[in-house]
């Protein structure tokens, strides 16, 4: 099937999605008018994905990414040079697909000369199940712990967190956090603890997370400094000082 | 002829290098040294995220250098392994995305062939035949080494525990230096007697394997030494002790170098990797092989410890040896021996 043409006049940008936040490895090329909203939730419907990739192997990030972005800008019948701008997934997320993905992105646009932003991979679960006025987005955090954000209509309402379920479950149960309905790959695997009603999105979508950036994509704002949400300090100890038997190496 | 930016992550060093036909046009090194000195050692997850801010700008420092664009750069190269996985990582997906964006070549590369090649830079082409020492933290290695990119690299030896550059590090913290360790033994036996204490020359007796290093039990009789002091209420005589631990190092490291060349008929000795910056280590080295009629080849000690220039050495030799550059799906291969300079595609075996 030949390549669908594609053409490029002012009406749109061609956008690289990159998120590799999650077990899930994310790539995609989105279509957004230059007349889109700047509104996260009345831009998304008019978005078109032109060309996506995902697998889910936690394992696969490093190996994939670059890969799946040359197919998606192939398949979008596009050249490198037609892309205007790149969205990252920032997380939170566990390490090392986190940083692979942003560190991605960030590469993309640095040799592309284009502007890369961030935004909250939950964001892209969150906007996407808006079927429900509050949905509790939650991602596997490893660890027997998941990172979560409650979404009142798609919004974000606070910054991403990262529990334990069963804590999590305890803030649902005294009230502390609202939701009628829960949705992310964290979610569907701790269904039980958690105890609300489970959506069908488990992955952030290229639409979506693009939808996330809109503001800064019409607005044409300045490229960011890519911060990962890593909610975690490393694991490293301090050791104690010259040891006290000198053989205590 | 093709600019070659070559990328280093795979520990605590962001290294950035751009070389054209053997020259270095420039370079840049971000490192998160300083964020691991209260642990004593490098925390693998800190030196990830410190590669993951580092590296863009790296690149844009490096080519300010040269003079030049991301426009001008005509294949990547990067170190895929040995390593920390976390930090080969960083440097890996940067390599990819910057390729696949600018549609140019990649080279997945071996982070010790990039040691050796580290010394090209400043003194031209290998000979066909040397002995390269490799001298760092995580390693201590003797090579037998053809042309760096079209022929195997063969392992005289490596060491059966500690890395001498581990050693340096560890004495260090025993006599309260600080980390890391190597640099800072350096100048306090810069006033020190390096005969003041006779520690062991290890696997250098009759039985031992002629080309075998292990530098665990000079530690451990390091820390004895200072226990001992310490018991008896006695000052540790910082100096002295660093002095005499760098000289049984130097000496086991150089004897078994020589010993390598002479075994193997090998007229040219380089020695590269962190502990090549140490000044014992470079004197004692220079005296004998001059004794010896041996060429000595060693980098300038910026180019000894880890650095993007000779990543960008290794990449400039594949691309001019016309090697076929990498897949964008190479791997990380974070424990992987030393045999060809290029981890992808190994050329044929004759
Ligand atoms: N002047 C010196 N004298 C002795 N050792 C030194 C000196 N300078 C640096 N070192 C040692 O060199 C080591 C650092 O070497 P290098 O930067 O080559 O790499 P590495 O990451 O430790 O190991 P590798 O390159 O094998 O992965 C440290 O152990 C340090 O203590």
């Amino acid at each position: 099937m030949a390549a669908p043409t594609l053409k490029l006049g002012s009406l749109l940008m061609l956008v690289l999605v990159i998120d590799a936040s999650s077990a899930a490895v994310t790539v995609g090329v989105v279509d957004v008018p230059a007349d889109a909203p700047a509104d996260p939730m009345a831009a998304l419907p008019r978005l078109t994905v032109r060309a996506q990739r995902t697998v889910i192997d936690a394992r696969a990030h490093a190996e994939l990414l670059s890969t799946f972005a040359r197919e998606s800008v192939d398949e979008a019948g596009a050249t490198m040079r037609d892309l205007g701008a790149v969205v990252a997934g920032i997380g939170p997320g566990p390490y090392t697909g986190l940083r692979v993905g942003i560190v991605t992105a960030a590469a993309f646009a640095d040799a592309l000369g284009i502007a890369v932003y961030g935004v909250c991979s939950l964001d892209g679960i969150g906007l996407a199940a808006r079927d429900r006025p509050a949905v509790l987005v939650a991602s596997d955090a490893r660890r027997k712990e998941v990172y979560w954000a409650r979404y009142v209509d798609g919004r974000r309402d606070g910054d991403p967190q990262v529990h334990r379920p069963a804590d999590l479950a305890a803030l649902l149960g005294a009230g502390e956090v609202q939701a009628d309905a829960m949705t992310g790959a964290g979610a569907r695997m701790y269904a039980d603890a958690l105890g609300l009603p489970m959506l069908d999105v488990d992955y952030p979508g290229v639409a979506a997370l693009a939808a996330a950036a809109v503001p800064s994509l019409v607005s044409g704002a300045p490229t960011e400094i890519l911060a990962p949400m890593y909610l975690r300090q490393p694991d490293a100890e301090v050791p104690s000082g010259p040891a006290k038997s000198t053989l205590g190496l | 002829m093709t600019l070659v930016l070559g990328i280093e992550t795979s520990c605590d060093e962001t290294g950035v290098g751009l070389v054209e036909d053997g020259v270095l046009l420039g370079d840049a090194l971000s490192s998160s040294m300083l964020e691991h000195v209260r642990f004593g050692g490098v925390v693998p997850e800190i030196a990830a995220r410190a590669h993951v801010q580092a590296i863009v700008p790296a690149v844009h420092e490096a080519l300010a250098k040269a003079g030049a664009t991301l426009a001008d750069v005509g294949a990547i190269a990067v170190t895929a392994g040995p390593g920390l996985a976390t930090a080969l990582h960083v440097g890996v997906a940067a390599a990819k995305a910057y390729a696949t964006a600018l549609s140019v070549p990649l080279y997945a590369v071996h982070h010790l062939a990039g040691h050796a090649a580290a010394d090209t830079l400043v003194h031209g082409p290998l000979p066909a035949k040397s002995v390269v020492l490799i001298v760092s933290g995580g390693h201590t290695s003797l090579l037998l080494v053809g042309d760096l990119v079209a022929d195997p690299i063969v392992h005289l030896s490596d060491t059966v525990d500690d890395a001498a550059g581990e050693a340096f590090d560890k004495v260090a913290r025993v006599l309260g230096l600080p980390y890391p360790g190597g640099p800072a033994i350096d100048a306090a036996a810069a006033s020190g007697n390096a005969s003041a204490v006779a520690f062991p020359r290890p696997l250098t007796g009759r039985n031992d394997p002629p080309l075998g290093f292990s530098f665990s039990g000079l530690k451990t009789a390091v820390a004895r030494h200072v226990e001992t002091l310490a018991r008896a209420g006695a000052p540790v005589p910082v100096a002295d002790i660093a002095a005499s631990f760098q000289e049984a190092v130097a000496d086991t490291l150089i004897r078994k170098a020589i010993a390598a060349c002479r075994l193997h008929e090998v007229g040219t000795l380089v020695i590269v990797g962190g502990v090549a910056a140490n000044s014992r280590v470079r004197a004692l080295a220079q005296e004998r092989c001059a004794a010896g009629g041996l060429e000595l080849r060693v980098p300038p000690p910026r180019l000894c410890t880890d650095n993007g220039a000779m990543i960008a050495a290794i990449g400039d030799l594949l691309v001019r040896a016309k090697a076929a550059p990498a897949t964008l799906t190479v791997p990380v291969r974070p424990s992987v021996q030393l045999r060809w300079a290029d981890l992808e595609h190994p050329p044929q075996e004759l």
